[in-house]
């Protein structure tokens, strides 16, 4: 119950941002909604399954590519249409580099899915003709649900419709990601990623349910990468690098992988760090590694950890 | 024939460099079971500074022949830095291994603006100095001879660390430490001391092959992030943890990548990727690595 109204504060305390913060912090909400997306999906590979993709950024990538392509190639407007077929070439590419990597485990299969992203990468990179090479492709305005918008300027309509059908997109696909790992098959993934051996002596094929909890995950990180394109206007190689990938796991760590809303808090967290050092200092990444580091070291368990032993604490004084 | 010595020589001087920080790559990861991604930015600072040492020994008049020792020997002073990494990286031992490859990449993180506080952001070279050992001609293909110093300086410490691992009564200790970390400490191994020690030798293969390749090619920050990458295609390919795999893998992509840039130059990284992606398919776990699970 408890968990349901602090829910359902959140949405109205994000439904609410635009109308009181200045546009430059609303600006920020928007990729913090799309990474919150990507690491949802991100989580149920990592949090749940235990399988920790060091290349995730690949499907984050593919999304913003699909939707520069679809939009500004194509000239397909729609954004429900960008967001299916993302998705559709999201699961498309999962499949064959899930077939490779779910045959690893640990270590492995991080570097495995880092090789991938990086192959993407280079592609991206190197072959200018089809993919703009390293100034990326132009991803233009789409129609929410047909509606075109004109009178909006750029920022007004990023900040304004967009937002909000944004917003709503991640609470739909949280609430689904919540039936997901509510369900008997994700019941399956956790005990997958507590003891696979043990899960495969009781009959659970562990390698398809894997691969199924990759695909998922790829159509999340697709969708939040067309959320970020649209946001930056741009489909760029960089969205591919290693470090991106990284920088998912850095969010994901953040807020607290062991805990479903944990990813998103640490993508909100983690986007407004982000602005606030680089205002500070343009010396930001040492500080972001030091923040970093002392996470992994004092809060293994994220903001979301944190926040759950100070809760517990109180109760036991109490 | 000419092309054909153009990409051998070109790919064994880039091997022997990639060797260098693979092989600390598959030392660190053999014994302590850690996948350093700051093993690139150990390279870095040691180009860079590579850079600085150079610099401050023609400042103080020191002969030119040196240079390559003033760079062995800067990176050698470089690993100083072990130690201290290692320090903190003690910390998460215990943990799941995605918080000590997360330290690391937090590690990556802090170097890189460390290398832009001392060095700023712009490249920096040595200008020609590669050139001051002058060329060696063989037929029609002539190159630098600081190239073939580079290799067989990487030869000398492939050596030596073999002998070293191979036949010292400490080298013994770390490959039985690889193999079975509880029962080497269960035997009296000081496991405390060997992570340090380990580590730090990791650093240094990182630093001095730093050091090595600056002449040749521009300091830039780009470098940590970059190198990685074919750093982690070399140990896959040869297979984790394994030295003899990193000495045909770093073979394998220096060549390839020789091989891609002469030929295909936009297939360069994506070369070397699709030959990791096929080895992985033929033998998961690479062509040294032991079996996985």
């Amino acid at each position: 119950m408890m968990r349901l109204a602090l829910v359902a504060v959140a949405i109205v305390v994000l439904a609410a941002f635009p109308k009181v913060a200045a546009p430059y912090y609303v600006t920020l909400v928007l990729p913090a909604l799309a990474y919150g997306i990507a690491l949802l999906g991100f989580n149920l590979l990592f949090g749940y399954t235990g399988l920790l993709s060091f290349g995730h950024a690949l499907f984050v990538a593919l999304g913003a590519y699909a939707a520069a392509v679809l939009s500004s190639k194509l000239g397909v407007k729609s954004f429900e249409v960008i967001l299916i077929v993302s998705g559709a070439v999201g699961a498309a590419v999962a499949i064959p580099v899930a077939l490779l990597s779910v045959r690893y485990v640990k270590i492995f299969f991080g570097i495995l899915t880092l090789a991938f992203g990086m192959l993407f990468h280079s592609f991206l990179f190197k072959f200018y003709d089809l993919t703009g090479g390293d100034t990326g492709i132009r991803v233009l305005r789409p129609k929410l649900f047909g509606m075109e918008f004109a009178e909006l300027d750029k920022t007004s309509f990023l900040i304004g419709p967009f937002y909000y059908y944004c917003l709503v997109l991640l609470v739909v696909m949280g609430f689904l990601m919540w039936r997901i790992v509510h369900s008997p098959f994700g019941l399956h993934l956790t005990a997958i990623r507590d003891n696979p051996r043990k899960a495969e002596y009781l009959g659970v094929r562990v390698r398809l349910f894997r691969l199924i909890a990759f695909v998922i995950s790829a159509v999340y990180g697709a969708i939040g990468g067309v959320i970020l394109a649209i946001n930056t206007g741009q489909a760029d190689p960089e969205l591919a690098y290693w470090t991106h990938s990284g920088e998912l796991v850095f969010m994901t760590v953040l807020g607290g992988f062991g805990n479903f809303f944990g990813p998103i808090v640490g993508a909100f967290t983690f986007i407004f760090l982000k602005s606030e050092l680089m205002g500070i200092t343009q010396y930001w990444r040492f500080l972001l590694g030091l923040i970093l580091a002392l996470i992994v070291i004092l809060i293994p368990g994220g903001l979301m950890g944190l926040a759950r032993d100070l809760y517990l604490k109180i109760g036991a004084r109490r | 024939m000419t092309a054909f010595l153009d990409v051998l020589i070109g790919g064994v001087f880039h091997a022997s460099v990639l060797f260098l920080v693979a092989a600390g790559l598959q030392l660190v990861f053999g014994v302590q079971r850690i996948v350093n991604l700051a093993c690139g930015s150990f390279y870095a600072l040691g180009a860079y500074f590579g850079i600085t040492a150079v610099n401050t020994a023609i400042a103080a008049g020191v002969p030119p022949w040196s240079f390559i020792l003033v760079l062995i020997l800067s990176g050698i002073l470089l690993a100083a830095i072990g130690p201290v990494i290692e320090l903190v990286l003690r910390t998460v031992y215990k943990r799941d291994e995605a918080f000590q490859l997360l330290l690391t990449f937090a590690f990556v993180l802090m170097f890189q603006d460390v290398l832009r506080f001392f060095w700023g952001a712009n490249p920096q070279t040595l200008g020609n100095l590669s050139m001051s050992y002058g060329k060696v001609t063989l037929g029609e293909v002539s190159f630098p001879t600081y190239n073939v110093l580079v290799i067989a300086a990487s030869i000398g410490i492939a050596l030596a660390l073999g002998w070293f691992l191979q036949r010292t009564r400490y080298g013994r200790i770390l490959r039985a430490t690889a193999e079975n970390r509880d029962m080497a400490a269960a035997l009296g191994a000081n496991v405390r001391w060997i992570n340090a020690s380990v580590f730090t030798l990791g650093t240094l293969l990182g630093t001095v092959g730093g050091a090595l390749v600056v002449p040749t090619s521009a300091a830039s920050l780009d470098m940590p992030v970059e190198l990685v990458v074919e750093a982690f295609a070399v140990v896959v390919i040869g297979g984790l943890g394994s030295m003899r795999g990193a000495l045909v893998g770093a073979l394998i992509v220096g060549l390839v990548r020789a091989w891609a840039i002469t030929k295909y130059a936009e297939l360069e990284v994506l070369a070397i990727y699709l030959v990791v992606i096929v080895v992985l398919v033929a033998r998961p776990a690479g062509l040294f690595g032991k079996p996985i699970e």
